[in-house]
């Protein structure tokens, strides 16, 4: 066995000092979090090349392909609009249902997929992980932006229904872009906090489709968001109106619709809706940063 | 092996290993009943580990020194953590305990390298040099530089065919190709040689000298003893995580033979 612990013992350095003096850095050392942004902005074309790469092979492998794009909202929107619309009639009070039920469904989709292949971005890229060297946020901000131009396709579906029930082009459709904009944002720092939560505690995964629906009935996708304001007051309520999802579906329902009900005035909405992205979007970076050397164990 | 010790200000090092303990920790599938949502909700709550958790204490406490213009040769039976312990070099795996110090960002090159498999044999290239950190001005300049190199498209155009397609040979070529692209302080090769032919392994070996020609430290994991041999002059015998010997490649592979022999 080799004495090794003492380098140069006739200096009496220690490999720590030795180390030091020639300039090695520590493998595992955790960058300053501006140096990690620069980092990560260097990576921006190994981001946008791999989110390429993961909508061509999961594309690649079905027989319609791009059209499950467009298809899954539809199809989505469709089983809500017969159970919600058709069956239970939860429609009184909205006069176009349909429009205010698919931009519900759509909105809250894409925040619903971008975590659940969050929460996957460590933990399902372990063999990549372990074989390059990248700042690992590449990995949910891909998912995120494939999760993005996935949403762009089912926008477009959106517009397309929300014309066909009769809905005019307004000026304030103009809000439709930085409402996405902040919600991408919102849902970045989702992505990244689930993926550090997911490779860190992978049974996360299975309490996520419950977590996720409970979110859904909280945001009024599927019924009027009057029935809180019927059946709730005070603290309950503001913390019902408070939901950052509740907050995006609105303010898309409001710059999309003519007549819709809202939860509250679209400038505290847009109030919180920054908020609420700053918060989760700065929030879920450094968190993210913070576990950055410890992906890839285990 | 006293004097890869001394001289430290001779020599300029690039590795210095300090005590190094690496730690794998595996969550194993659950025994029915306890991966239901109800158990990992507890779970979750109460903070438990779960009873599934296993550590595997594959490195234990390695220290060494590797030096400018070095090719060091890594032996060891197997799972005796030659693979972890490069991992580790590379930053790839956190140490538990002790430190590793190196210059530059260690490049390893290993057999499950993960590229894309349903991707074509060019997008990897792609992809795997943009993760290298090039921009994609250099990338455009080298990938055909790279698939040359990789021999791929000697038998037909298999650049364009996903990777899945290609026999693991050409996997390794394509991916040795890929990593020896860029100029690395430190060049980490696990075994990724191993399934190349003889003339791929020829001009790999020519690649390999070349690299440290240029001021860099190679470290090579293999089981062939001629291979480590030819390229290095200096081996570690690594056992069960930890270091049996290290010093010049001769007297170290007679150790280690006398000891496989046995
Ligand atoms: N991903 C992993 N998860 C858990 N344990 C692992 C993992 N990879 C390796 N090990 C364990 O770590 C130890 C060292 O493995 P390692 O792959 O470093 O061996 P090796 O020296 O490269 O062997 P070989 O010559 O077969 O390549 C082994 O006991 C192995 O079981
Ligand atoms: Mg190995």
């Amino acid at each position: 066995m080799p004495q090794t612990a003492v380098a140069g013992s006739d200096t009496g350095m220690t490999l720590k000092e030795l180390a030091r003096r020639h300039g090695l850095s520590a493998a595992g050392k955790l960058p300053s979090l501006p140096e990690y942004t620069r980092q990560l902005w260097a990576y921006r074309y190994f981001i946008a090349s791999y989110a390429n790469a993961k909508v061509s092979s999961s594309l690649g492998k079905t027989r319609l392909g791009v059209f499950w794009q467009v298809l899954t909202p539809l199809i989505n929107a469709a089983v809500y609009y017969v159970i919600f619309g058709v069956i239970l009639n939860t429609k009184s009070g909205v006069d176009n249902f349909v429009a205010y039920l698919c931009t519900g469904v759509f909105i809250f989709g894409f925040t619903q997929s971008t975590v659940s292949a969050g929460i996957q971005a460590i933990s399902g890229n372990l063999g990549l992980i372990r074989a390059l060297h990248f700042p690992r946020a590449s990995l949910p901000l891909a998912i995120t932006v494939v999760e993005i131009r996935n949403t762009l396709a089912s926008l477009a579906v959106l517009i397309v229904i929300v014309l066909g029930f009769g809905e005019p082009i307004t000026l304030e459709w103009l809000l439709i872009l930085p409402i996405f904009l902040v919600q991408s944002v919102f849902n970045a720092g989702l992505a990244l906090a689930g993926a550090r939560l997911g490779s860190k505690i992978p049974d996360v995964r299975n309490l996520i489709p419950f977590i996720m629906r409970m979110w859904l009935y909280f945001s009024a996708v599927l019924y009027p968001v009057t029935r809180f304001t019927d059946h709730l007051s005070g603290w309950k309520l503001h913390v019902v109106e408070a939901n950052p999802m509740l907050v995006f579906i609105d303010l898309m329902r409001h710059a999309l619709m003519e007549d819709v009900p809202l939860a509250a005035s679209p400038t505290v909405m847009w109030l919180e809706a920054i908020a609420w992205t700053a918060v989760v979007g700065l929030g879920g970076y450094v968190y993210f940063w913070r576990g950055e050397k410890g992906y890839g164990r285990g | 092996m006293a004097d890869n010790m001394t001289g430290g200000d001779r020599r300029e090092p690039t590795v210095i290993v300090d005590d190094a303990h690496v730690v794998y920790r595996i969550q194993q599938s659950a025994t029915p009943g306890t991966g239901s949502p109800l158990a990992s909700f507890k779970r979750l709550v109460t903070g438990t580990k779960p009873a599934t958790m296993r550590e595997v204490h594959a490195i234990k406490g390695v220290s060494f020194i590797a030096y400018k213009g070095e090719a060091v040769g890594l032996i060891g039976t197997n799972g005796s953590g030659k693979s972890t312990l490069l991992r580790a070099i590379a930053g790839l795996l956190p140490v538990e305990r002790g430190a590793i110090y190196a210059a530059g960002q260690p490049s390893l090159l290993g057999v499950s390298a993960a590229l894309m498999n349903d991707l074509p044999g060019e997008r990897n290239v792609v992809l795997g040099c943009l993760a290298m950190g090039m921009t994609p001005a250099e990338v455009k300049a080298k990938t055909k530089d790279i698939i040359d190199f990789s021999g791929i498209n000697e038998r037909g155009d298999f650049s364009s065919l996903p990777m899945r397609t290609y026999s693991s040979g050409m996997g390794a070529r394509l991916r040795f190709a890929i990593a020896a692209a860029k100029q690395h302080d430190v060049l980490l090769i696990d075994e990724a040689l191993a399934t190349g032919d003889a003339k791929f392994r020829r001009r790999s070996e020519q690649r390999v000298r070349d690299l440290r020609a240029q001021a860099g430290t190679v470290f090579l994991v293999s089981h062939s003893e001629q291979s480590i041999r030819d390229t290095c002059e200096r081996a570690i015998w690594l056992e069960s995580g930890l270091i049996r010997a290290d010093g010049a490649t001769d007297d170290v592979l007679k150790e280690y033979e006398a000891y496989v022999k046995r």
